[in-house]
């Protein structure tokens, strides 16, 4: 629990460990098969060495990749489940990779997934990222468990939100309080804005559950929601924040 | 010695070492003016290299042009081979300025000079002095006439040397982009005074009727040059402004480097020698991540000269958490949503939200990360501090224990705010604190 991006690994993260654990015992665990982009090889080889070991964390590193070429060639021939994909990338960065693998994105029957892994503070990558359709956000502080944890997430198609993703997010809604009465799908519910502050304040799955008095399957449903009008809402609330901090 | 001053001033030292305390002797170096001069300067940074008034020189240039023209020859040659320097001679206006004058303060100096008039003056008393001198010189019929076309020759080409001495001029002083019309209609117009005298001059050789092929043959050997030359200059541009590129990239790097010099490798170092400690490792790596990110990532890159007080919610709540951070040498997260200037309440909020940090650090530090998330809405400022330690009872705390009473609850109560200390489901302590901005926002 030494980083503030396993809060959200370990809320769900009781159904994820638990199975990868039990595949470390033999049994036939999950298993996820991953494509690792990042530029830095020192980066990339630490983490094949901390979640690499498909024995012990059912994670299989099936391609490695250094730019945006080279990255969209390795996910569309390896396929993978998961792709941990940095921010900052040669070639026009994490946002290009997702806008030219949206087809795989999209693919119903084994749709390609991607959670940001960045070590950028700033606002505009990040949520740059996650509107360009990527599943979640963590920062490379993050553990190897609770990694491999967010990567079973995203494998399920939930979303991964560090608390850091949270308060952006919070922050790009609560900057436009005034007006928007257009369209109600780019607003954030109370119940959502709830869980996000809960997420920002470190809070785990569980323990927002706990909380809130409702099941963590209800909290996951609420990020998720808010990960889709995070996606859907280039319009209105993020163009406009976007446009104030002069970011676009 | 101004001229030297001018020197030091033009590679952009900062001002301390346009003064030095002990003033260094270099070899005296002659330069044109480019501040208050008439034609190119010459007059006046000769008068700066001699120590002399300007109007001397400018009365000996005078007299040499009686003596055939001479005067102007020696100025060509002058304005040719000297290079121009900012300054000169001339107490009203002190060199150094332009040198250390930011950039929209210089160029609006720059456009409030009037350098004009003092060139129509030069311009005018130039054409009166040539008047006399054609007056008195008593030259061969023939050869008085070739004067106009020649006085028209050398008009143009001042015209347009001057055109590069303010091109670059203007690239030490960044003046601004506007001029650029002007700029191409003098190198016109300076194009035309020329054209126009070396015809005259064709003409009165007499072969008026073979102008026309005169005229095409200086054509074809215009294209011609155009077309040898042309590729080459191309060229030279195209190298100069990649090497410009390259040098602004150079000096990003070299300040890029500069930090990571100073403050990186110092960490490195201090890393390696306190390999053993981890909590000290962990804490320089910590600072150094933190000052790093702050350094690359903050928006307007004011990372440098830090003001000494926090003047905002995010900033006092960021500044609060590093220093915790480094003094304990727990790891602290934070994230900020919104923003507001602080007020005399809300500064309490922080010094409470300090006291929990601190506590949070001291007590609940082993669990983990410190997550500590502030927010601003509406007129609510919102401070929550969690840590995952084993969390502890209010009620079992001794009263002499005060800090909690004392400097969270009872600060924030004393200023109109509330706070919360409760038990975190899985364990840690959460503290809650709650503030209505004051009335008036500063």
């Amino acid at each position: 629990m030494s980083d503030p991006t396993d809060t959200n690994g370990t809320g769900g993260a009781a159904e994820a460990a638990e199975p990868a654990k039990s595949s470390g015992g033999g049994t036939g665990g999950r298993h996820v098969r991953v494509v690792l982009v990042d530029d830095h090889r020192m980066f990339r080889t630490g983490v094949q060495a901390e979640i690499g070991q498909t024995e012990q964390t059912g994670v299989e590193v099936v391609g490695e990749a250094a730019d945006v070429d080279q990255a969209v060639t390795v996910i569309t021939a390896t396929r993978p489940e998961v792709v941990l994909l940095d921010v900052h990338l040669p070639g026009g960065g994490g946002v290009e990779v997702l806008r030219r693998c949206a087809p795989l994105m999209a693919d119903a029957e084994q749709p390609v997934r991607f959670l940001a892994l960045s070590v950028s503070d700033a606002a505009e990558d990040v949520i740059g990222v996650i509107r360009g359709g990527a599943r979640g956000y963590v920062t490379k502080t993050i553990t190897g468990t609770d990694l491999v944890n967010s990567i079973f997430r995203v494998q399920e198609g939930d979303a991964v939100f560090s608390p850091r993703l949270a308060g952006f997010v919070l922050d790009a809604f609560a900057s436009t309080d005034a007006p928007p009465v257009d369209e109600d799908l780019d607003r954030l519910t109370q119940r959502e804005r709830e869980v996000l502050r809960l997420i920002a304040r470190g809070y785990a799955y569980k323990e927002i559950a706990k909380q809130l008095f409702i099941s963590v399957k209800t909290v996951e449903s609420h990020v998720s929601a808010v990960l889709r009008k995070l996606q859907l809402s280039n319009r209105h609330e993020l163009t406009r924040w976007a446009t104030a901090r002069r970011l676009v | 010695m101004p001229g030297t001053g001018a020197r030091v001033t033009i590679v952009g030292m900062p001002e301390a070492a346009a003064v030095p305390l002990v003033e260094p002797r270099p070899p005296r170096k002659l330069y044109r003016s480019s501040d208050g001069r008439w034609l190119g300067g010459v007059a006046r940074g000769l008068a700066g290299h001699l120590g002399l008034p300007v109007v001397w020189v400018r009365l000996v240039f005078a007299g040499l042009f009686m003596a055939d023209g001479l005067g102007a020859l020696l100025y060509a040659a002058f304005w040719f081979f000297v290079p121009l320097g900012v300054g000169g001679v001339g107490g009203q206006k002190p060199p150094a300025l332009v040198g250390t004058e930011t950039a929209p303060d210089g160029r609006r100096r720059l456009v409030a000079r009037k350098p004009d008039k003092g060139q129509i003056v030069a311009l005018l008393l130039m054409v009166v002095v040539a008047m006399v001198f054609v007056g008195n010189v008593n030259l061969g019929s023939g050869a008085k006439a070739y004067l106009l076309p020649a006085v028209l020759v050398g008009a143009g080409v001042a015209l347009v040397w001057r055109q590069a001495d303010n091109a670059r001029r203007a690239r030490w002083v960044e003046v601004g982009r506007r001029r650029r019309t002007l700029t191409l209609l003098r190198a016109g117009a300076g194009v035309l005074l020329v054209t126009a005298g070396v015809s005259g001059i064709f003409v009165l050789q007499g072969s008026a009727a073979h102008l026309g092929s005169v005229l095409q043959a200086a054509l074809a050997v215009l294209v011609g040059i155009t077309l040898l030359a042309g590729p080459y200059l191309v060229r030279m541009t195209q190298d100069l402004s990649e090497e410009r590129l390259m040098r602004i990239r150079a000096q990003e790097r070299a300040e890029v480097a500069a930090h990571v010099h100073d403050s990186v490798l110092h960490t490195l170092t201090l890393i390696q020698r306190n390999a053993e400690n981890a909590g000290e490792v962990r804490r320089l790596a910590r600072a150094q991540e933190r000052d790093l990110r702050t350094w690359l990532y903050k928006p307007e890159g004011t990372g440098k000269e830090e003001a000494d007080e926090p003047t905002t919610v995010a900033d006092a709540v960021r500044r609060n958490a590093a220093e915790v951070e480094d003094k304990h040498g727990v790891p602290i997260e934070v994230v900020v949503v919104g923003d507001c200037p602080l007020d005399e309440r809300v500064g309490a909020q922080m010094q409470a939200a300090r006291e929990a940090m601190v506590n949070a650090a001291k007590y609940g530090g082993e669990g983990g990360a410190v997550q500590v998330y502030a927010e601003v809405e509406g007129r609510t400022v919102f401070v929550s501090v969690r840590d995952r330690g084993p969390g502890f009872d209010l009620d079992s705390i001794p009263a002499d224990r005060m800090g909690v009473r004392e400097s969270i609850i009872g600060r924030m109560e004393r200023h109109g705010g509330t706070a919360r200390l409760r038990a975190v489901p899985d364990g840690g302590t959460e503290v809650e604190l709650e503030m209505e901005r004051a009335e008036k926002t500063s």
